[in-house]
């Protein structure tokens, strides 16, 4: 029984052990897997649609391609979006504050509209998704630096009613 | 040596102020000229006069201040240099009558500028004079009446008639810049559309801050303005009539419609409209309310900005791959690329002369403003910073303001807006004073003739 014990303590001690250094080594992680490329990837700033839906996917500077975590998400999304049929949403699509204002308005307008397209080849009908682009005018990190500006280029998916 | 061919300069300019090899020419291919020294006496004005003017305006002496007007505006422009007031020698009411010039030229005057302030049936009569200091002469004289009220543009005036006398070229003194107010977080700015007069008096704010708006421009033609507002979360652009308020989408577009600016003559507003990731340039007549589509290409079009004929439209496109800078005929013909140098281009804006456009460049994390001529040749850099864009031409095409965005530190804090000017020579690069922080500034036509 006290033997017991003491293997269970020793046990313990060696997982939270275990962990700890599993913690460590996701920490730096972590800090690595935030910017691929020039694309956010963790999950700071992300909100969710529902359970497991996060709100929104980044992008490259000055593109509008989807990544491929930013395809995963938007399946995510259009799957909640078919088992919910009242629900319609706005795509908002930003831009970083590293572009000139007007070109920013049609950059956010076009990264809005990759993922209402995407959205759309996934059985979402275009009336249940509209667009808006901010540009650069509502970013969610006021930073002036790389990661904050992935961060800013996004397209989230807002519910409209 | 130096200082006789500044003299003969200057007998030059006095004896043929309006050859087209005035002063300012000189300026933009030597960059840096000493400015002129004038001497702006105050305006005289009867005991009685001033009295009654404190009582109307609360201004202790109109004269005077009509004076640091002038004052103010000619040092701003950086072709001038007005001297201090203590070394004058001459009351203002007797050197209006008949200046003693050697008096102004022991104190190196080259020019002065003399006036009276009468007030007579509740009107402002002002009247002012320029002088030639070394050759003592009289260069100009004009009077003129206006409402109280008026005073300050009373000083602009006399401000840009004496530039043009002396530079050969219009001045941009009686202006007004239209800008966006900006408030809080750089997460949640509040934006206002706000006008004030050049040197940043009489500011007046337009719009509430309830929503977005962005890109004011003036029409060159009359006080009204097209600009982006996000009414009831609908990014479209607007007509604005700052006399009355009143104010109208302008056309019918099933989506985002920005970067209005209206055509030289007033009569059409051009702009982008985005559907579908792409946006192209179209242009609405205000008064058929014909809407015609200028560009259709796949890429983001926008930006757009006529010349100074109408003929010409300079634009923005990434159709390349990235942000460049395009000419095409007013139709949307022959459109041709114009910027080929390193880093991206936008924000094409054409002078007010036509020769020159000026833009926004980003190279290798910098942002500058620039000009190059119409056919792209000749690019020149004007200043570079963290973050800058969006510049304006004034009236006369020799100044260019824009606002430029400061960097914030490591916590994301110390962000600020604020509205700059620079001539066109790359030289007077100037802050412009603004009530709040500012964006988007544009430049407007001269009010007076």
């Amino acid at each position: 029984m006290n033997f017991s014990k003491n293997y269970k303590n020793i046990l313990l001690a060696l997982f939270l052990g275990f962990l700890l250094s599993a913690c460590a080594t996701q920490t730096v992680k972590k800090v690595d897997s935030q910017i691929q490329g020039d694309v956010y990837t963790g999950t700071d700033t992300v909100e969710y649609l529902a359970d497991g839906v996060p709100d929104r996917v980044f992008f490259a500077t000055n593109e509008s391609v989807l990544t491929t975590a930013s395809r995963e998400t938007l399946r995510k999304q259009a799957a909640w979006l078919r088992k919910n049929p009242d629900v319609t949403v706005v795509l908002e699509g930003h831009a970083d504050e590293r572009g000139t204002r007007e070109y920013n308005l049609a950059l956010g307008e076009r990264r809005a509209n990759a993922a209402k397209d995407y959205l759309m080849t996934y059985g979402i009908s275009s009336d249940r998704a509209s667009v808006l682009s901010y540009g650069k005018e509502r970013p969610v990190d006021s930073g002036s630096n790389p990661l904050a500006w992935s961060k800013n280029r996004r397209s989230v998916t807002v519910k409209a009613n | 040596m130096k200082n006789k061919i500044k003299l003969l300069f200057v007998i030059f300019l006095i004896l043929f102020p309006f050859k087209s090899l005035a002063l300012i020419e000189v300026d933009i291919t030597r960059g840096n000229l000493s400015p002129l020294p004038v001497a702006v006496s105050s305006l005289s004005s009867s005991e009685n006069d001033r009295e009654a003017l404190q009582k109307e305006l609360d201004i202790k002496d109109i004269g005077l201040e009509i004076s640091k007007i002038v004052e103010n505006n000619l040092k701003k422009s950086g072709l001038f240099n007005p001297l201090n007031k203590d070394a004058f020698l001459q009351k203002p009411d007797i050197a209006h009558l008949k200046p003693r010039f050697e008096d102004w030229a022991l104190i190196k005057a080259q020019a002065l500028i003399t006036g009276k302030v009468n007030f007579q049936d509740e009107k402002l009569r002002v009247e002012f004079r320029l002088w030639d200091v070394l050759a003592g002469k009289e260069m100009l004289a004009l009077a003129f009446t206006t409402v109280p009220k008026n005073w300050r543009r009373v000083g602009h005036i006399i401000s840009d008639k004496v530039y043009k006398r002396l530079t050969g070229e219009k001045g941009y003194f009686d202006t007004r810049i239209i800008y966006v107010s900006e408030k809080g977080p750089k997460t949640q700015r509040i934006k206002k559309l706000a006008i004030m007069d050049q040197d940043g008096f009489n500011t007046k704010y337009l719009t509430l801050g309830n929503e977005l708006v962005l890109t004011p421009r003036f029409n060159p033609t009359n006080q009204m303005v097209t600009y982006l507002s996000y009414f009831k979360n609908l990014p479209r652009v607007y007509l604005l009539d700052i006399e009355t308020g009143m104010q109208e989408v302008v056309g019918d577009f099933p989506g985002m419609t920005f970067a209005p600016r209206f055509s030289p003559d007033g009569k059409k507003i051009i702009m982008s409209f985005a559907m579908d990731g792409n946006s192209d340039i179209y242009t609405m007549d205000l008064e058929n309310r014909i809407v015609e589509r200028i560009t259709n290409y796949p890429s983001i079009d926008t930006s757009p900005s006529y010349s100074p004929d109408g003929k010409y439209i300079a634009f923005n496109s990434d159709r390349s791959g990235y942000q460049q800078i395009y000419v095409m005929k007013s139709d949307g013909s022959k459109v041709k690329r114009i910027s080929f140098g390193k880093g991206l281009y936008g924000t094409p804006v054409w002078s007010p002369r036509g020769d020159l456009i000026a833009f926004t460049k980003l190279h290798k994390g910098k942002f500058y403003i620039g000009v190059m001529r119409t056919n792209g040749k000749g690019e020149r850099l004007l200043t570079e910073n963290y973050y800058q864009e969006a510049p304006s031409w004034s009236p006369n095409g020799r100044v260019l303001i824009f606002y430029r965005e400061t960097k914030t530190n490591s916590k994301g804090e110390g962000f600020s807006a604020k509205l700059w000017s620079i001539d066109l020579t790359g030289y007077n690069e100037r802050l412009v004073d603004t009530e709040t922080d500012a964006s988007d500034p544009s430049w407007s036509s001269l009010l007076s003739n």
